[in-house]
């Protein structure tokens, strides 16, 4: 077939092939931790990105290399659609010296200051005043930088989450708040938990545009979050964006999931996978062929793989390390030991 | 040297601070229009414009959370709390944010962070406005937790802060404010370290450890001691955490015996923790138990005579001293 010059949402062939591959990645990614967790090689809890790979992708693909994000304890795909590479955060979820975060962190504290990924935060809803404070920083240095801050429904539930749609709204703040409307807070359904039944009435509360948006759609997303990106970059404050996905296993690697029937996962596996969505638009509209999809996933899958073995092969932390990092100036709680 | 007093040493810190460094700026409830309600942070907003002297909303978790994220965007501020009571609205954010990020994001983040606020009672305020926690966030790895009792380590400790590349908070006394003290002339830029206490009375006797507001009760106490032949060691901490064991030690190898004079409860409290320490390091030096001073183990009462009651005053420590210095050490 004729190389197409179309475009997407102004988006070209490769950059669309891009945003596929990446999302493939997301999946395989997240399968292989899930296979390397019930091997016993990755501890602690894990929460799975599988379903809301256009969310991601989507959002973070609207961002400049130069914006920075903050995220929940569901960042795996946050961290490697910002440019973190897959072999880094495999092994700080082995625990490894050569972790994004030396391995003393995990699956919920990932960490760049260069790609600007800044956590990982497994207080729910911590991360948005702490993005408002970033935000706050870019606009009194009077950078362009923008603020990206994920969080899920059950963070909406936080007295966090309103104090900080207030003080970015009265102070302008260059910070665009993505909610990512999975349904559940762990087992908690967003029709029980939430006094609305969309985020639009607490966008319009905190004085801030709203937009609620199908997350199963890429190129929605991507375009929703560039509009709010805009907004922010241009002084024209906060946006609060509601991203209805669906997580297609369990809250976390140890939730067997009695809240919600076996039928809706399939439903939504069968009918909405985000990735299958994609794929077939593309390949609809003449904008990529089978093969290239399937050497997308084939190199996905080969990406995932090679990682597991970087953070299978890589050392440990020394036990050195146990005491590194507590403070800058590695003060602890005695400023001298007392030589008897 | 000028005497000033305690309140204006503060705003000298700051506003020295902030004309060093432009990335220094303050945030608090009412630190602006308001002029800060101990008036610290008075005249500030004038000078400095509505950029770097932010009237917050009244909501600790935000501000506290904002004010590390300014950290992390390169910023450099200082917080300030309304007390510590309220601090508990932002706990969340100094313990479970501010003092972990650092280690468990490898060694990458700097959190230049100071958190103001005065603890302590002593006005009538009540139960809920009464309180001396600094024990609480001393107990966490990734704070430093300061409490300066004169003008001069108010100034001084206060510019360490803002310059320290880790979490500070920083104590103050709502009574102290007033207080008068020596600070260096008005051109003179000086600090004083972060994790260093102060001898600030020698004696062969007995060793006094206080902090904060006490630090003053205490000195009142060792001059009624000194009259009947008591030669009492004060050592003011100025910093719980870290804690100048060394200093701690020295003194108690001299004098053998310790009373720990705070406002704080007593039980799980900095004294308590202090003394397990100096069983730890100097248990073949004491010659008696510890002995405590701390207000009455009750939320603080409004009623005058009862506050009067719960708060620790000279004679409780002199008393203190007096059961572990026996006549014939006196006499000597």
């Amino acid at each position: 077939m004729a190389i197409s010059n179309l475009t997407l949402a102004g988006l070209t062939r490769t950059q669309l092939l891009e945003m596929h591959y990446k999302m493939a990645l997301l999946r395989r990614f997240e399968e292989k931790s899930a296979e390397e967790y019930t091997r016993g090689k990755i501890g602690g809890f894990m929460h799975l990105y599988i379903g809301q790979e256009a969310v991601g992708v989507g959002a973070i693909t609207a961002l400049r290399p130069d914006d920075k994000i903050l995220s929940s304890y569901r960042e795996h795909g946050h961290a490697i659609v910002k440019g973190m590479e897959p072999r880094v955060v495999m092994a700080e979820l082995f625990g490894k010296i050569t972790g994004c975060s030396k391995g003393k962190g995990g699956s919920m504290h990932m960490w760049s200051n260069e790609l600007g990924v800044l956590g990982g935060n497994a207080i729910v809803a911590a991360q948005m005043p702490i993005a408002a404070g970033v935000g706050l920083a870019m606009q009194y240095q009077e950078l362009d930088t923008i603020v990206a801050c994920f969080f899920g429904d059950g963070a909406v539930d936080e007295g966090a989450f309103h104090e900080a749609l207030n003080l970015a709204s009265i102070w302008n703040l260059p910070v665009v708040y993505i909610c990512e409307n999975n349904q559940y807070s762990m087992g908690m359904a967003v029709q029980k938990a939430w006094a609305v039944d969309s985020l639009l009435p607490r966008a319009a509360g905190h004085n801030m545009p709203g937009e609620q948006i199908d997350g199963m759609d890429v190129i929605e997303v991507y375009e929703s979050t560039k509009r709010a990106v805009e907004r922010a970059r241009s002084g024209q404050g906060p946006t609060l964006l509601e991203i209805k996905t669906y997580r297609f296993r369990g809250h976390s690697m140890t939730d067997p999931a009695y809240y919600r029937t076996r039928d809706e996962e399939q439903q939504w596996r069968t009918t909405r996978d985000p990735i299958g969505i994609f794929e077939k638009k593309l390949l609809e509209l003449d904008l990529a062929t089978q093969n290239e999809i399937d050497a997308n996933d084939a190199r996905a899958t080969q990406v995932a793989e090679d990682a597991a073995e970087f953070a299978e092969n890589s050392p440990d932390p020394a036990l050195e390390e146990l005491y590194t990092d507590v403070m800058v100036d590695n003060s602890t709680a005695l400023a001298r030991r007392h030589e008897v | 040297m000028r005497t000033i007093t305690f309140r204006d040493a503060l705003r000298e810190a700051i506003r020295e601070e902030m004309q060093r460094d432009e990335r220094v700026f303050i945030l608090g409830e009412d630190i602006a229009g308001y002029g800060g309600t101990y008036a610290v942070s008075k005249g500030l907003f004038e000078e400095f414009g509505e950029k770097r002297v932010r009237d917050t909303p009244l909501a600790e978790e935000v501000i506290t959370g904002a004010a590390i994220g300014a950290a992390l965007g390169g910023l450099r501020p200082i917080l300030e709390l309304m007390t510590i009571n309220f601090s508990l609205l932002a706990s969340d954010q100094i313990v479970n944010q501010a003092a972990k990020f650092r280690y468990m994001f490898g060694g990458q983040p700097e959190i230049r962070l100071v958190v103001r606020m005065p603890g302590g009672g002593g006005a009538q305020r009540g139960a809920q406005h009464s309180q001396m926690l600094e024990s609480w966030y001393a107990h966490i790895p990734g704070l430093k937790v300061v409490m300066p009792a004169t003008p001069y380590d108010a100034k001084g400790m206060l510019k360490s802060a803002v310059r320290d590349p880790d979490p500070v908070l920083f104590i103050e006394h709502e009574l102290l404010y007033n207080i008068k003290g020596e600070v260096p002339d008005e051109d003179v830029d000086y600090t004083v370290p972060l994790d260093r206490g102060e001898v600030r009375r020698e004696g062969q006797h007995v060793t006094i450890i206080t902090f904060s507001r006490m630090l003053h009760v205490t000195m009142q106490a060792v001059e009624d001691l000194a009259k009947e032949g008591i030669e009492a060691e004060v050592i003011d901490l100025r910093s719980i955490r870290p804690i100048d064991i060394d200093l701690i030690i020295n003194s108690v190898k001299k004098t053998n015996r310790v009373v720990i004079a705070e406002e704080g409860w007593k039980y799980y409290g900095t004294g308590q923790g202090l003394a397990a320490l100096i069983y730890e390091y100097a248990f073949d030096y004491m010659d008696a138990p510890v002995q405590h001073v701390n207000s009455a183990d009750v939320p603080m009462p409004y009623s005058k005579v009862l506050e009067r009651a719960a708060l620790p005053n000279k004679s409780d420590i002199v008393n203190a001293v007096k059961a572990i210095v026996p006549q014939a050490l006196v006499r000597g």
